[in-house]
């Protein structure tokens, strides 16, 4: 099915549509843009249906043939409900934007980040290839990386943006490797391919280090602890960023991929412990530390590391209610988490501070928001009878059922906190009688309560709708669990062990809620003893990383020519001469061309040249008798029938003379300022240098580790090249691949020569 | 460093140096030569010419920047490889025709010669560049 790559990569030639549109239709630009995703939306959901009769839309068109590795996309029931959610909520977010950056002249800049994003995160979902895969996920963490840094100007901003690609890009290296292994243990890199063969990668023997890798990709870009510090940090990122990205799909990618591996990787003791432990470790962490801050956003974004905590837990349980309960939850997380952070921002844009402690009343100024609001808080505290309660329900049952008492109670401290969170950030900012703010207070324009109002109603009307919404998520349950499955919701469960500990969890929330001052003023002291977690760690190893490098440069690059030279020369005689005496050839003594007295006239020339280069005192002597030694071997080449290579010769040692003549005054007068004994060194690894290329050459005579291709050139010299000339024929015809790296080499040398004394002539050097 | 015996006898020389470099470049097909060897030629010659009077008035001569050379020689080689991707044989494929006007002209043209030339502009491009930064720094 063709439009399926279609689908995915229609945002990125959106994104470069973008920037014009905004330049012509200024804030109003985002409508327009939005048309696409909505769109999308509809095609999605139009392809539903055949995912749920087990015949999902697929896509295969090989990219590199012979690895295996293919640009394929598969729509079944887990890609069609992310890239729902990503489309669906993307379509607000791009209208949202026009509004919130309305007037920033790098508007059309943000939206097309926004587009570039939303196909990158298409493409996780949708790839059935591994590669694939990890080409977007990849593209997924440049984006963000550009997004979260939008505000580049800000060196707060700029941190954030290199933590979060450092942190993701850390885990999406660890996947990839990740991903070769699991491919070689699979025999495919094709997902639905792999997905069938579960068995037999859990059995092997790369199934630990697999899932390794595969958990640290996943659980990096998941925010799951202790990698969970870069997500606040990224609320450094303009609000649409901050409740598209990091609220309602970028984050969910690790929780995608272990949903779309659980049928591979699930089911074993590693598998729960891990998934387990680190999704209530981060469930906990993110709830504690969310209760304590007061900034919307900060509040917001621990909520939501513990929500994602909560899902991974979730999928670690992996008995069939947990996987609904994670996919029901996943669901309305995304609606009224995204919500929430549009109304932050749209108070934040209106009444000019994301304060929750400051800011009070604003309902009557902000009515359609303060709605929102409303409808997302009672979702997010899991109170109203919307989808949340029944994800809520579900995971709580599953729990009960399936986990510890610990991880019971782990769940329930954590929707206390939700609770407390969507109380704040949903009710009393909005509620009292009398507005406060730092500045006069009006309601959003329509683009910026319009999202939040939509995705709240979808959430609060999908709760009465639960057989529809079952409908929705029954492909991607199956998908999960690798078999077909029905999820059958309903909003009530009956009086049972999961109500109660929902209705404890809000009545611990309502405790927080109430007794917000005195909870904040003891995290306080939290937050000095937090100045050594991961993200004090994230700035340390940043550290060390630099001091690393500044290190190793400093040994290497020592900035004395002497040294790079004996550092080149020696490296050559440790490599050439292992080889030599681990080949054990023998040199051949006897000569192959007849010995004429001028060529032992000139053999003798040269050595005598070269000794006296050596002994002279002179520079100009010295460079002189260089040149005599480099002539005495042009002359061999003239002798034994090489024109080519004797011309060459002669015209380097001419120009390397007027080279040595234009600087030769420039340096200081001639002295001897080394050490006897660093001469003595000098003059020994010369000499075995130069006698091990001797000994080299001697041998290299006799040996022919191909058949020689010379009579192949010397053949074909004259019919194929047109010339007669077999060197030059090799060089512009037979080899001019060879040739043109060659000069290009050359000129890069050539620029390289300039740029070294330029620099020096601008006083830039320090040494 | 003015001499008058050097730069008079520049004058003369670097005329022949550049014809001698032209004919190289062309025979190098067929008799030692080429555009490597034409290249060293002719940068010898306006080195020494820059030697004799100044690298402002050898560039002047030579009207194009050396780095601009480098540039312009890599151009025209990659260039001479293109036709033979055109025709859909791979990269860099010699493709020759044939010149023929009776009893004047018998010449086989092919794309290696631009190649050669541009080999030939790339070596003039380095040495000139070295030569004129060092010498600049001189001053």
């Amino acid at each position: 099915m063709t439009a399926l790559p279609l689908a995915v990569l229609s945002p990125f030639a959106l994104a470069a549509f973008a920037p014009w549109a905004h330049a012509r239709l200024k804030h109003r630009a985002g409508w327009l843009l939005a048309v696409l995703p909505a769109l999308l939306t509809a095609f999605f959901g139009w392809l539903m249906p055949s995912a749920a009769a087990g015949a999902p839309a697929s896509f295969g068109a090989p990219w590199m043939a012979g690895t295996g590795v293919m640009f394929s996309f598969h729509a079944d029931g887990l890609a069609l409900l992310f890239a729902v959610l990503i489309t669906g909520i993307g379509t607000f977010i791009l209208i949202y934007a026009g509004g919130y950056l309305k007037g920033h002249p790098h508007q059309g800049r943000m939206s097309a980040f926004l587009l570039l994003f939303m196909g990158s995160m298409l493409g996780v979902v949708l790839s059935d290839n591994l590669i694939t895969l990890f080409v977007f996920w990849e593209l997924t963490s440049l984006t963000s990386y550009l997004l979260i840094g939008f505000n580049h100007e800000q060196e707060r901003s700029r941190r954030a943006a290199l933590q979060a690609l450092v942190v993701t890009g850390t885990g999406g290296l660890a996947m990839l490797a990740g991903f070769l292994l699991l491919g070689a243990s699979a025999g495919s890199l094709e997902l639905s391919e792999i997905v069938r063969r579960g068995e037999q990668v859990r059995s092997g023997a790369l199934y630990v280090p697999v899932l390794v890798l595969v958990l640290l990709g996943a659980f990096t870009k998941s925010a799951q602890f202790p990698f969970h510090h870069w997500l606040p940090n990224a609320m450094e990122a303009p609000t649409p960023v901050s409740a598209y990205l990091h609220s309602a799909t970028m984050v969910k990618a690790g929780v995608f991929l272990l949903a779309r591996l659980s049928p591979v990787l699930g089911g074993t003791a590693a598998w729960e412990a891990s998934l387990t432990a680190f999704g209530a470790a981060t469930m906990l962490a993110g709830a504690a530390l969310a209760v304590v801050k007061t900034d919307l956003k900060q509040l917001l974004a621990y909520s939501t590391v513990a929500s994602l905590g909560f899902m991974v837990m979730l999928l670690g349980i992996g008995s069939p209610y947990a996987v609904k309960g994670c996919l029901v939850f996943l669901t309305a997380h995304a609606l009224y988490k995204g919500a929430l952070f549009m109304v932050a921002g749209a108070v934040d844009h209106e009444a000019g501070s994301r304060d929750a402690s400051a800011l009070s009343g604003l309902r009557r100024a902000m009515p359609f928001t303060a709605f929102a609001a409303a409808l997302a808080g009672l979702a997010m505290a899991g109170l109203g009878p919307w989808l949340s309660f029944i994800g809520k329900e579900l995971a709580l049952e599953a729990v009960l059922k399936g986990g510890s008492p610990w991880l019971a109670g782990a769940a329930v401290l954590t929707s206390a906190s939700f609770a407390a969170v969507a109380g704040i950030t949903g009710l009393r900012i909005f509620a009292g009688a009398q507005p406060q703010a730092p500045r006069k207070v009006h309601e959003a324009p329509v683009s910026m309560w319009l999202g939040p109002l939509w995705l709240a109603v979808q959430g609060a009307l999908l709760g009465p709708l639960a057989g529809k919404a079952g409908e929705f998520l029954s492909p991607a349950a199956s998908s999960v669990l690798g078999r077909p499955e029905e999820v059958k919701l309903a909003l009530w469960h009956g009086a049972n062990a999961a109500l109660g500990l929902s209705g404890l969890s809000l009545a611990l929330g309502a405790v927080v809620y109430a007794g917000w001052d005195r909870v904040r003023r003891a995290g306080r002291l939290g937050d000095t003893a937090l100045k050594w977690g991961p993200d004090r760690l994230y700035d340390l190893s940043m550290d060390a990383l630099t001091a690393l490098a500044r290190g190793q440069t400093r040994i290497v690059q020592s900035g004395y020519l002497r040294y790079y030279l004996l550092a080149v020369v020696l490296s050559v005689m440790a490599l050439a001469g292992h080889s030599l005496y681990s080949r054990g050839e023998q040199p051949v003594m006897q000569p192959s061309v007849p010995v004429t007295p001028y060529g032992a006239a000139v053999a003798l020339m040269i050595v005598a040249s070269a000794v006296a280069a050596v002994l002279l005192d002179t520079r100009l002597g010295a460079i002189a008798a260089l040149g005599g030694a480099g002539g005495g071997v042009a002359l061999i080449y003239v002798m034994y029938g090489a024109p080519d290579l004797a011309m060459t010769q002669f015209l380097v040692e001419t120009l390397t003379i007027i080279l040595f003549v234009l600087i030769i005054f420039k340096l200081p007068r001639f002295a001897r300022l080394s050490r006897p004994w660093s001469r003595v060194r000098d003059g020994l690894i010369s000499l075995a240098a130069g006698g091990m290329m001797a000994y080299l050459s001697l041998v290299a005579l006799h040996v022919d580790l191909h058949p020689p291709i010379s009579s192949y050139f010397a053949e074909n010299s004259v019919p194929a090249g047109y010339g007669r000339n077999i060197v030059n024929v090799i060089l512009v015809d037979f080899r001019a691949l060879d040739t043109l790296g060659e000069i290009s080499v050359l000129g890069l040398a050539g620029l390289g020569a300039y740029a070294l004394l330029k620099l020096r002539l601008a006083g830039g050097g320090d040494r | 460093m003015r001499d008058l015996i050097l730069s008079t006898a520049t004058r003369f020389l670097l005329p022949l140096f550049l014809t001698f470099a032209v004919f190289l470049l062309l025979r190098g097909h067929n008799e030692p030569g080429g555009g490597f060897i034409a290249g060293l030629v002719a940068a010898a010659g306006f080195a020494l010419y820059s030697l004799a009077y100044s690298p402002a008035k050898m560039l002047r001569l030579l009207r194009a920047g050396p780095r601009a050379l480098i540039g312009w020689g890599l151009l025209l080689a990659v260039a001479s490889g293109l036709p033979a991707t055109a025709a859909g044989k791979p990269f860099l494929t010699a493709l020759w025709t044939r010149l023929h006007l009776p009893g004047l002209l018998d010449l086989k043209v092919g794309t290696p010669l631009a190649f050669d030339v541009g080999v030939f502009l790339v070596v003039i491009g380095v040495v000139l560049t070295v030569v004129v930064a060092l010498q600049e720094e001189e001053d």
